[in-house]
This record gives structure tokens, sequence and C-alpha cells, in this order.
């Protein structure tokens, strides 16, 4: 069976790629990532914001209580290096290119345009065959205008752009007043690839203590809808390529983004719950469901159910809606 | 030649250049002020820094000076050449090696920042009395007097030690030379090789012991030969000099910086002359030099080798003219005919005019005085008053200089105002607080003046005495000739106020010279700023014709993104108005500064360092100065006019800065002062204080069982004392159900002007208001609008009466805390995590406790002047406190149990003899009573005032005894107190013995896992993985378990406690360990700025040290085998996190995650396996049954 698909301008084996996760923090599990099947692996995501926020606790730390007392001027000795900032991650990237074989995608989410473009160039410059841009953001400015959150994004993009030469993919969240004209814009300012869709982790609160909590929970299968119906949408509409990320939970899951246009997909609650090796599982069933459904290639699939490959487009809008709705009280 | 390098540094750091350059071991223990040399040492070494010959020394941290010494020692013996650092107590300790290294001619320099011994008092300051009390040990003592020459000097004794064999002590002043900053001259390592050659070295290896070449060493010998063989060094000590003057020499033609053992200066036919030794040496020179110019002829002798005493040379250095001599001793020997340096020189003058060395043909008339004793001020005007005294037709003997001894008329007279600074050297204070970086921004400052102009500059720093809300005043100067003015600026050109509070606090203006420019950060619009000044500092400035200057430097910090850390801002200002350097060239010099220093810490400190710089200028503004003060306040008087005449009169101008001027008289002469006086002193540091919501309180207790500074007080009581309540005095009902019985009130107050806002008290209380969660039962508010209104509440708060101890419940915090503490407002730093303990203590016993302190912070707070937070309650009575050393600390306390037991003996003694006068039944009841509970206790102290009503009435020489002594009938409870760096290191021997001893004593080992007073250095309770000084790698061994070590006595009560963890459990320790007949010790967790944590939230630390199991919280209570139980209890439960989240929380294992990953990451796993063998072993003993073997079977 062909699993073999294009993303980016790369030739992966299979749609199956490991998302922006902790199980790419440590070289060793990259190596596990890569024996599992994957065809390509997105790193953990590196936070500009986390690493400001190291170094000025580190700073804090080493300086907090100095130069007051006389009999104690400071607290700690002098270290003559620390690895600040994506040293680490640059480190487990150039490790990570010496030890694998396959892609591997860095991911980075900056709050500042010069955090974009000064952590993408470094991340090229360790070997990242491709960088994907995680732009994990929740606007809360009420001064702030739709308008003026798109034009960042695309600020962001096209300085990235301009700053490397290895492949970008624009990680997005689905928040947008039109996904399709945003896609667009993306597309325009030279995307290579729209992941489609980040999920914002919602925080909890916790009754005995009062305290608002993050509270992590992995994705569900029906997640996929979203990021599938937005696919189905664009494909063919755009030249960016489209990754599926959200609820890929089984081969069928996969099956369907490569039906509605996915060059690939994104894995990672599935392999948080089941182990990395599930890979495998995954990719057993789409070949099984593939051999009895007699495909014989994925590139054969892929977008044989977008959105200008059905007979019925308004399928994926805003009618459909109405009747799935309309089932939904009649059902009960 | 090669280009001469220049470096900007202190004494220690070029005294540590040389010496780890020169060596291959380092044997270390802290000790201010010489700890800097041992740390630059490790540092270097874990860095991996190379000496002359091209390998790491070997840096050894000892558990005290002693034990350094011996390591010292027998390295030296091994072959390695070998060095040490030390001062003060720390060289007391290691004289008994000194005598034996000398004694066997041995090679070696140890470096010794001159430091007071502790006498009536312990101070960390400056003078000779130390190396003075080594001067026996047949080393040789050479002194440098300027940074310059600590470096040059550390060279010259390496290689003369090597020449010469005999051990040379290097000494400089302490803090004076040790930490002032100067522009010095770096000496190549060429010339480090050149004149410690090979040969020396080589020779130094063929002394050595090995089993290749054996010898013996270190004999016992006997009265026929032990005096003859004693005297075959004499030769050694006779060449010695001369060897130094080659050295010297030497030195001069590679370095162009020549030196003399004895160093003449002044006028040729000068016929008065000052000699001395050390940093006061750069002070008579530049005096000598102005006197000079003004007409008169004097001179000064340097002496730089004082051992082996070369009179030889003295003589031919002093000019034939001189007639009169004044030798200034840096000491005091009490009871001795004179000081050591002043006796020396008479001899050598008269042994040498009698051999006819030198010019000199008749005996000069000499005189001796004492100065600078403990780093007091020597000025320029103080020697003046030397010469002036020298001048006199009969010159006082014997004299002090430098403070006003109206009880035996020792001083003398000088003009104070007497000032030879030149015009040439700009010179600038600066007031700031330590948290925000004035002194850091001022040493860079000075480098970036001595690396980017041919100026020579010099800074020198003057800390508080408390910890938290510390006032710095960095003293800057700035010239094109070497500056040899080791001694505060009097009058600056340039003062800097960098914190708007000292405003209201110190006379800044007063050392300011006219025309000068004064810059103060202030919150204020600038067109309020002359209306913020208080009146008198106002009239200076119009009459001095002061430049005046305003930034809101906080403001641009913030918004640079550097929180209170104002160092950059206002340093900025100072170059922009200073005009030191041209303003364009001395901002891109900051800014290349600024990378340099913060580019290893990351990006985004430089960034927002450059913001910093970037906003600066124009938020800075010169305020016109108006012809009037109109101000209508001033500066605030230091104590309250209510306050005791002792604390009024004498603690009070300590606290205003006036200590200097107080004369002899002021003092007590055996060291003995007042307790409950921190309360006079309102320090008002807090920005922001906690405000107390009644509807919202639970009534817990736990705030007030938590701060660290007893500043939060809470009091239950009947109503009718709410007559006459100030109108903002909080009240609620009682909660708990026997105060809400009586129809009890309950309030909790805060002291305003003593918190120090640490916040603490907010991060424990679990209350939360039902409406809005981020507000809990107490909340940070500004202080300044509170101050006022709160201190009344405050002062009314006190005057309600305290509950009677005997109706409070002491076994839960809730009512418990209602307890008075007797410690109160100390000087710890903010959020402190020792002084809960001391504090709880003080509540519990405090009224009958006897407290011995060893050296460490918790002495430092407890009892360095001004004022003490050991307090007194209504009756008087409260905990007697007294520090006596370091190592000793345990032995202290033992000496208290042993007199008070014998005292209540001979009280039963006299009871017994006197049972006709007094009843059989009394005096039973007075010798066999209970006093297990505050009750008894308390009906005991009733009996004995009726005991002393009896015995007032009985004529017999044995009922005036017995008064004496009647107090012991009442239990007295022994608190023996002190840090890890005592109990696990240098008093250890001791604490074993006292454990050992079976003595009813209480230790309490406040356990901050390193030595906090000294700055962070590794104990043996440093955990594994943690990074401190002496483990900059991070420590490789585990932290000793000192409660297994001390359960195996059996008989030891034995508590390990984290109070943020379970606060129940702590004051459950406290209450058994003090129950219990005989030793106990109570292990502490203490937090600490050290463990680089957020201050303002330890308890989180506290918690997550326990639940992973990395601080286990246990009792063993060996009464509890009588009952048939097991004695130890383990309160942990099954640790339910791992040992990496919690050192993932704390600065001291991140350091290591971020330095050396590789290495936390092996010792992080291991630290993990520790902690799960150790919970597993305390668990299986835990829960074994007591019963006897065979009954387990």
């Amino acid at each position: 069976m062909d699993l073999k698909t294009k993303y980016m301008g790369m030739t992966l084996k299979s749609p199956l790629v490991v998302s922006a996760s902790p199980l790419s923090r440590t070289l060793d599990g990259i190596k596990k990532i890569e024996d599992a099947g994957a065809s390509a692996l997105v790193m953990y995501s590196i936070f500009e914001e986390q690493i400001k926020f190291d170094q000025k606790e580190l700073y804090y730390h080493t300086t907090q209580g100095t130069e007051a007392f006389a009999e104690s001027l400071s607290y700690f000795p002098d270290q003559s290096d620390y690895n600040l900032g994506p040293d680490e991650y640059l480190e487990l990237i150039r490790k990570a290119k010496e030890s694998v074989k396959i892609p591997v995608i860095a991911s980075i989410n900056g709050t500042t345009v010069g955090g974009w473009t000064d952590f993408a160039k470094q991340m090229q410059g360790a070997g990242a065959d491709a960088i994907e841009l995680n732009i994990y953001n929740i606007p809360t400015d009420l001064d702030k205008t739709g308008a003026e959150i798109e034009n960042d994004y695309v600020e962001i993009l096209r300085s990235v752009k301009a700053a490397v030469s290895v492949p970008v993919a624009l990680k997005l969240s689905p928040f947008f007043s039109n996904m399709a004209n945003m896609a667009k814009r993306f597309d325009t300012a030279g995307a290579d690839a729209l992941v489609l869709f980040n999920r914002f982790y919602q925080p909890d609160i916790n009754l005995e203590e009062l305290e608002v909590e993050p509270h992590i929970i992995l994705s569900n299968p029906t997640d996929l809808r979203l990021p599938m119906r937005w696919i189905a949408i664009l494909k063919g509409r755009i030249f960016s390529d489209l990754a599926a990320t959200s609820g890929i939970h089984y081969g069928e899951d996969v099956i369907k983004m490569m039906l509605v246009g996915a060059n690939v997909t994104m894995l990672c609650s599935t392999l948080l719950r089941y182990g990395v090796d599930y890979i495998k599982d995954i990719e057993e069933e789409m070949v099984e469901w593939m051999t009895e459904h007699e495909y014989e290639s994925i590139m054969q699939m892929q977008g044989s159910m977008s959105q200008l490959n059905i007979p019925d487009p308004s399928s994926y809008e805003r009618a459909q809606y109405m009747k799935a709705l309309n089932n939904y009280v009649l059902n009960y | 030649m090669k280009e001469r390098e220049f470096i900007t540094i202190d004494g220690n750091e070029a005294a540590a250049y040389v010496m780890y350059r020169v060596n291959e071991v380092c044997a270390i223990y802290p000790i201010t002020p010489s700890s800097n040399m041992g740390e630059w040492a490790d540092e270097w070494a874990s860095k991996g820094y190379k000496n002359i010959w091209g390998n790491i020394p070997e840096v050894c941290e000892m558990q005290s000076e002693g034990g350094a010494a011996g390591a010292v020692h027998g390295s030296l013996q091994a072959g390695a050449l070998t060095t040490t650092f030390t001062a003060s107590q720390g060289l007391l300790l290691k004289i008994p090696n000194m005598y034996k290294i000398a004694g066997e001619l041995t090679s070696t320099v140890f470096n010794i920042t001159a430091r007071s011994l502790a006498t009536h008092a312990l101070s960390i300051f400056g003078d000779h009395s130390d190396i003075m009390a080594a001067r026996g040990t047949g080393f040789a003592f050479l002194g440098a007097n300027s940074v310059q020459e600590v470096m040059d000097f550390a060279l010259i004794s390496q290689a003369s030690t090597l020449r010469s064999r005999i051990p040379f002590l290097h000494f400089f002043d302490g803090f004076r030379t040790s930490h002032e900053v100067s522009k010095i001259e770096v000496i190549p390592d060429e010339v480090m090789k050149k004149l410690i050659t090979d040969d020396l070295v080589q020779a130094h290896r063929n002394r050595c012991l090995t089993p290749d070449k054996p010898v013996l060493r270190g004999t016992a010998q006997n009265p026929d030969v032990f005096f003859q063989n004693r005297e075959t060094i004499n030769k050694f000590y006779q060449a010695c000099p001369d060897i130094v003057q080659d050295v010297m020499n030497e030195f001069g033609d590679l370095t162009g910086r020549y030196y003399k053992l004895f160093e003449y200066v002044g006028a040729p036919d000068a016929e008065e002359v000052v000699i001395l030794m050390a940093s006061g040496c750069e002070t008579v020179q530049s005096t000598v030099e102005t006197l000079n110019k003004q007409g008169r002829k004097v001179g000064m002798l340097k002496i730089r080798l004082f051992r082996p005493f070369d009179f030889k040379r003295m003589l031919e250095a002093l000019p034939a003219t001189v007639k009169k001599i004044a030798v200034l001793d840096r000491t005091k020997e009490p009871g001795a005919p004179a000081e050591p340096l002043y006796l020396d020189v008479v001899f050598g003058l008269n042994q040498g005019l009698e051999l006819g060395y030198g010019n000199i043909k008749e005996m000069p008339k000499v005189i001796g005085g004492r100065y600078g004793l403990s780093s007091k001020e020597f000025t320029p005007a103080m020697v003046k008053g030397v010469y002036d005294n020298l001048a006199a037709d009969k010159p006082k003997n014997n004299f002090t200089v430098g403070i006003n001894d109206d009880v035996t008329f020792t001083s003398i007279d000088y003009d104070p105002n007497f000032d030879i600074e030149a015009d040439n050297v700009v010179r600038a204070m600066f007031y700031g607080l330590g948290s925000d970086g004035t002194v850091g921004a001022n040493k860079n400052s000075i480098k970036i003046i001595g690396e980017n102009t041919d100026n020579y500059a010099q800074g020198y720093f003057v800390y508080d005495s408390k910890k938290a809300g510390a006032v710095t005043v960095s003293h800057l100067r700035f010239g094109p000739d070497v500056i040899r003015a080791p001694y505060l600026i009097s009058t600056a050109n340039f003062i800097g106020c960098h914190q708007t509070v000292f405003l209201e606090k110190f006379d800044m203006i007063k050392n300011l010279r006219p025309g000068g420019v004064f810059l103060v950060n202030t919150p204020v619009p600038m067109n309020e700023v002359w209306d913020s000044l208080p009146k008198s500092q106002q009239k200076q400035i119009i009459e001095k014709k002061i430049k005046l200057y305003a930034i809101d430097a906080q403001t641009v910090a913030e918004q640079s993104g550097m929180g209170r850390r104002i160092n950059t801002v206002m340093q900025v200002c100072f170059f922009a108005i200073s005009g030191v350097l041209p303003r364009e060239e001395a901002i891109s010099a900051i800014k290349d500064s600024i990378r340099k220093t913060y580019g290893r810490k990351g990006e985004a400190i430089v960034a927002m360092n450059i913001q910093a710089v970037d906003n600066t200028l124009e938020n800075l503004h010169e305020i016109q100065v108006p012809n009037d003060a109109t101000s209508n306040f001033d500066i605030h008087a230091p104590v309250s006019a209510k306050s005791p005449a002792f604390v009024h009169d004498v603690l009070g101008q300590i606290i205003a800065g006036n200590g200097d001027f107080l004369p002899v008289s002021a003092f007590p002469q055996d060291g003995t002062f007042p307790t409950d006086t921190a309360k006079w002193e309102k320090r008002n540091i807090a920005l922001e204080i906690p405000v107390w919501d009644m509807d919202t309180c639970t009534q817990c207790g736990k705030c007030a069982f938590v701060c660290p500074h007893a500043t939060i007080r809470i009091k239950v009581y009947d109503p009718k004392y709410l007559e006459n309540a100030p109108e903002t005095f909080k009240y609620t009902d009682a909660k708990d159900k026997n105060w809400k019985a009586n129809g009890w009130k309950y309030s909790i107050q805060v002291a305003p002007e003593d918190c120090t806002g640490c916040g603490v008290c907010v991060e424990v209380c679990p209350a939360k208001n039902k409406s809005n969660v981020s507000l809990k039962a107490l909340n940070m508010e500004h202080q300044i609008p509170l101050r006022q209104p709160e201190s009344e509440n405050w002062d009314f708060f006190l005057q309600i009466p305290d509950l009677d101890r005997t109706q409070v419940n002491i076994n839960n915090i809730r009512s418990q805390q209602v307890l008075l503490p007797l410690f109160e407002f100390s000087g710890a730093c903010a959020g402190c995590g020792e002084t809960p303990y001391i504090k709880l203590m003080s509540q519990l016993f405090g009224d009958r406790a006897i407290v011995a302190n060893a050296t460490g912070c918790s002495s430092i707070y407890g009892g360095n002047l001004p004022t003490t937070p050991w307090a007194k309650n209504l009756d008087g009575r409260g905990p007697a406190w007294s520090n006596s050393l370091f190592e000793d600390n345990a032995e202290f306390g033992l000496g208290y149990r042993l007199a008070i037991d014998k005292q209540k003996d001979v009280a039963v003694f006299l009871l017994e003899k006197l049972t006709d006068e007094l009843g059989a039944d009394f005096v039973h009841e007075l010798i066999n009573a209970s006093q297990k509970n505050e009750q008894e206790i308390a009906d005991q102290r009733a009996k004995v005032e009726l005991l002393k009503e009896k015995l007032s009435k009985i004529d017999d020489p044995l009922a005036k005894r017995l008064v004496t002594v009647s107090d012991y009938l009442v239990k007295k409870s022994v608190w023996i107190v002190g840090g890890d760096g005592w109990a696990y290191d240098i008093g250890y021997g001791g604490l074993d013995h006292v454990l050992a001893s079976g003595k009813n004593v209480n230790i309490l080992v406040l356990d901050t896992e390193v030595y906090s007073n000294t700055g962070g250095q590794t104990s043996k309770s440093t955990p594994l993985s943690a990074v401190a000084k002496f483990s900059a790698g991070g420590k490789a061994t585990q932290k000793k378990d000192l409660g297994s070590m001390a359960m195996a006595y059996g008989n030891v009560y034995v508590a390990s406690v984290a109070f943020g963890a379970k606060d129940e459990h702590t004051l459950k320790a406290f209450l058994e360990a003090e129950a219990h007949d005989g030793p106990s010790i109570i292990i502490a967790y203490s937090h600490c700025i050290a463990h680089g944590i957020d201050m303002s939230r330890p308890l989180a630390q506290h918690k997550l040290a326990v639940d992973s199991g990395q601080w286990l919280l246990y009792r063993y209570n060996p009464n509890l085998v009588d009952e048939g139980k097991n004695p130890l209890i383990l309160d942990s439960k099954q640790p339910k996190i791992g040992v990496r989240e919690f050192m993932q929380s704390e600065g001291r294992f991140q350091m290591l995650m971020k330095s050396n990953p590789k290495v936390a990451e092996v010792l992080f796993k291991t630290a993990q396996e520790q902690v799960n063998e150790r919970f597993a072993k305390y668990k299986f003993m835990a829960e074994r049954t007591n019963a006897p073997v065979e009954e387990q079977k």
C-alpha cells in the first residue's frame, strides 16, 4: 500500500506525523517516535514568553537580597554559562537530526516579531527541516480589533518567511471571523502549510481551594469535525498544504482527513493515551480500510471529498448546520 | 614589555587572583570578611581556571577554620603548594596549626582580612586584634595597605615563603581593603612564574612526607633537647627580611612597583613621624603630603614586614632629624603596658641605637595610640590630630584617636572639619536599598570609569546592620592620580538619594559640598519635588547653592520591565549629570557593560536594562531651587520621645547614624544591653502591609504563627476594653467556643511601622472572600495612608490586656497564638524562615527561657546593635540571651544548664536547712512542685514569692543566701539555637557531646541548608545537587542525617519539622521537646533567601519539600518507650510528588539544570533514590513494634 504523501515539499512515507507534544522533549522520545513509524515529527513548542520568564526568574533568584548586607553580598556562586533561552531546544534539534531520518519540524511560539524571527533563524541553523509557527494567543485586550489581530498574524508569518528559507507552517486557531479569508491571506503571505486547528486548553476551577487551575483534557474523536470541515472547504482553493490536527485517534480518522484533502495528520492525544507505538495500529487500520475499499494510495484519495469534489458543497456550510440541528431536535 | 593591564576589583579578589595561580590546594571555610577569597577560588576551580603550572587547584571546604588549618598542614606536609584564607575567630582557630607549620619551617601563605576579635561584642569589621593574637606563631607577617598592594604582596609572600621557608601571614584590613573596589594593575602570569621558580617548588616538594623517602616529623621531645632544637630556626628568621626585600626588588624590576619593608614618606628633615601598618598608612601618607605642602615638616613610616621585625631597616629608614614618634596600633591589649606595635618600635629603636643602626643619634620620644578599632573611621583630620598631639610639649601617650573617651580620657582632640580631598577628585555618595541594586550599579560605574578612562577609581560600600529593608551607602571617588583615601567621603560633589523614604530619615545634604548636586528618586510630580523635601534639607540646599535633580526612577524601571531595581536608571542619571564621561560615551559604555554583565543571563535581561537606559534621560529633570525653605515637615526623630533614656540617648543616636559621636561613657562596660528595644525602632520599611478583613477571617491564627517579624498579633478580650477604641480599630466576636461563651472579642492587629511587608501572612491565610476570591482575610495595601491610623490602633491594641497564660490552650495554633511573642520586629530578611520558630519558642517558654545563640543569622538579627528583638512581658520577664562563639554554642548552652541546676541544688539544700523556719510542708511543696504546665509554673512562682517574703523575716545568713538562688526553684528552659553551619559542621562535636550528656537542654537547629549569614556557602546540611557557594557545580554528596544520628542515643528527643507544611506538628514538637527531661533537638526546615525562592510565598516550598519526601516530618520521643510504644512517629505521609518537582521550584536546583543539565539529571535521579531509601528506612523504623525480639517472633 502506498501511504506516501507530500507536505511542504517533503515526501513523507505516510501522513502520520507526531504533533508538538511532550513526546519530543528528549532525544530518547524522538527516537521512539521514529521507531514507532511516524513519518515526521513536530518538536514540542518553545515559548518565547517562557524563555523570558526563565531568564527573569533566574536573574531574580541570583540578585535577590544581594549587595545589601555586609556579610552576604551574594547568595550564589556565579556560573559562567547558563543554558538559557533556546539553547537546550537547539541542541535537541541538532541531536535529533543526527539521530533520526524523519523530518524534524521545529515549533515556536513567540510574543514579539523579533522573537519569532530570531527563533526561526536559530531553528533553521540547528537543522530543522521546517518551522511551525504555533500562534497560541488568547486576545483579551478590549481595545484591540479583530482586524489588528489578523494583521499581527500575517505580519508574523511574513517576517518569518523573510528570515528563513525552510518551509513555514502556521498552526491556527479556528476563531477568526472569516477563516476562509484568513487562510487566503496566509496563503498569499507565503505559508507553506496551515495546521488546523490549535486546541486552546481551557482552565478549570478547583472547588476546594477556589482556585483556577490549568486542566488539560486530551482530545476526543469528535474534535476532528472542525478541522475536517475547514480542510474540506479550503482544499483546492489555496496553495498552502493542509495539516489536520485535533481528535485524530484512529486509522479511520486519518482516512477521513485524507478524503477532505489534508496532506498530513498530526497525532498527539491518542499517543499520550495509548503510547507512541499506537502509530503502528493506526497505520494498520488505515491499510486495512484502504485494502477493503480498494484504494491504492493516499494521494489517490486526498481531497476526493473536499468541498469542491462533493455533490452537495453546502454540506460543509451553514445550511448543513440547520439540517443537523433540525435532525437533533427531531430525534429527541 | 607587555602593555600594562588594569582591572577594577576588590582586595579579596586581588588576593585570591594571585593565590589561586600560585597554589595547588586551597582549604577553606567561610568567615566574614574573608569568605570571598575562598568563594573566588572555588568558583574558578569549578570553571576550570588553571594556575600558572596549567592545572586546576583543588579547593576543599572544611568544617571549621581549625579543620582548614589541619588540612593545610597535611597538604603541605604531603608536598602540595597550599594556601588558606580567614579572619578573626577563624584565625584564632588556626593558631595551633600555625605554630606547627612554622615550627616545621613549612612554606605557605595564610591570607587574612584583619578583623576584630569578639570580646564584649562580636564585630565583623576590621582591626588588627586577630593578627596580633597570632604574632607568636612564628609566621612572617606582611601587611598590604591598598588593593594594589594586596595583589602584589600576595605574590611577594608566596615567593618569600618558598625562599625563606618561613610561613607567611599576608594581611590587609577587613572591609576597608578587602571590600574596597579599586582600579589596579594586574600582575601578569609571566611575572608570577619568574618569582615562583620551579626550583623553589621542587625544594618544597623535596621536604614532603613520602613513603618513597620516609622521614618522621612531629615528634615528642623532652626537657633535655626541646629547647636547643627550638633554637635551630633562628637563622631562618634572621635571613627572612633580606629575602623579602630581595623579592620586593625583583618584583619592582618586573613590574615597576618597588616596595620596602619599612618605607618612609615625608619631609627628609621631619622631626615628627607616625609609624603604623596597613590601610591607615594610605590616609597618613596623603595627610603628610598635604601637611608638608602647608609648611609642616612631618613624615611617616609604613611597616610592611611586621614579623620578623627588622629593626635595623626601621632605623635606616627613619630620617636623622626625627625627634618624636607616634606609633599607631589598630588593636587593644587590655592590661598590657602598651600596644604591640608600639612596644616593638620602642624596643627596636633602643636596640638599634645601641647597635648604631641608622642615622638617628638620640632616642626620640615615642608615644603610642590606638585608632580604628572595628573599622572605626580613620580620617586625615584624625591624622592631623595625631601630629598635633605629637608636636605638643607634652604629647599624650597611650592615647586613642577617633573617639571621645570621657571616662579615662585617653582620646586626643582633632578638628573634624580638616579636609584634604583634592579638587580634581570626583566624590559621589549614593543612598540606596539593598533590594534596588544601587551597590551593584555603583560597582559597575567604577568599572566603567576605571576601564574607559585614565582615571583611577575607588568604591567603598557601607551596609546596614539589618537584613530587611537594608540601607546601603556607596562612596565613590574618581581622579587622575592614585587614590589614597581609605575613609568615607565627608564632602561629596554628588549625592544620590535612591529611595524617597530616606528623605525623612537621613540628613544627606550635610555631606554635600557647596555647589554640589543632589539627585532624588521620587514618585511625586516634578512640580512638587521641592515641597517633598524636609525643611532642614531645603535650607541647606539653598544655603549651599545645591543643584537639585529628580527622576521617578521607579516608574521608569517598571516600564522597562525592571520591577523595583532602579539601579540602571540611577546610574544613567549619575553619568548624565556628573559629566565624569561625555554623556554619549557614558551611555554607550553603560550599554556595553550591560551586555557584558547580563549577556550570560539572557537576552531578556539585557533588553530590559537597555530599555531602562533609553527611558531614563527624558524623565530626568533639574528642579529649580526656590529662595525659601517652605516645607512643613522635617527629618523624623530616630526613636519616640517616650522611649527609655538609654534607648533614646544611645540606641536612638546609633539608629540616626550618630554612633560615631557617642562617648565612651554612653556604653555598658561588659557588653550587657537591655532587651525589649526593637519596638522603639520604627523602621517603616514596608511598601504594603496586610489589612485584616474580619468578616472573611476564620480566626485560625496561622497568620500570626507564620509572621517572621511578629508584626501581626491576635488578642482575645472582654468587650469592656473596647472603650475609647480608635474609630478604625477592628474587632469581631471571638469564634472559639470557650471564648465565645465569655462574650469575648477578637482582634488581629498589624504593627504598621514594624511590618516588613513580606506577605507571608497573606500566603498562609486560608480564608477567601466569598464574593471575590482574589481577596483573603488579609490583603496587602499601601502602607503610607495606613501608617497613622494603624499606628494608633496598634498602640490601643497593645494596651488591651493579654489573656492570662494559664487560661490559654497552647495545644492548637488557633488559641496558642494569643500568647505574647517575646521576639519581635527582628531585622531578619523580610519573610525569614527561621524567625517564626524562634518566636514560637518565645511565646511558649520565653518568660523562663535562657538562650545560647550560635553566631550566624540568628545572632545577627537577634543581637546586632542598635536594637534587639528579644523582648519582655509586662512582668519584666523574657528570654535572656547571649552569643558566645560559632563553634561552642552547644557547650555554652550546656554551661547554662549546669549553672541553673547547680543553683537549684543550692536552693534545695538551703530550703532543707531552713525547714524548721519555713515549715516542712511548704519546703516539700517547693522542692517537689510538678511545673509541667503554665498553671503549675505560675503556682510555683507564687510560692517562691511567698518564700522570699518569709525569708525576709528570718535572720539567718542561710536565708539571705537562699534569696539569691530562690528563683531557680522555678523551672528554667535552656534553648541552644543556631543554624546548620553550626550544628552540622563547626559545632557538631560539641553538639554531639551535649546530646550525649543527658542534660535537659533544648536544641533548635534553624536548618537553611547553607551558611546563610555569610552568603550561602555549602554546609553538610546542603542537599544533594543544590548549587551553593563552594558547590558551584551542585553538591555531590547527600545531606547529613543529623536527626538519625541524634536518635542513635536513644534518650534524646528528636523532631524534624517544617512549619509551612504542618504548623500544628511544629507546635507539638516544641511542646514535647521542652517537656522532655533530657536533651532535645528540633531540626527546623527554614526557607531562606539563599534557596532562590519567592520570599513572599515561601510556605509553598515547605509543602513541596514535605510532599516530595525531601524533608521528613517526624518525632522521636524517648518517653514513649516507657509506655511500651515505638518512640519514632513518622508524621510525613508517603511522598506524593517526585523530588524533581520540588527541585524545579527552587533557584538553587534550577541553577544546576541551567548550568549543567547532564549533571543535574544524574544528581536528581540519585536524589530521588536517596529520598525513597530514606523514607523507607524511617517508615520501617516507625512501624517496628516496640516488643522484645522474642515476642515479635
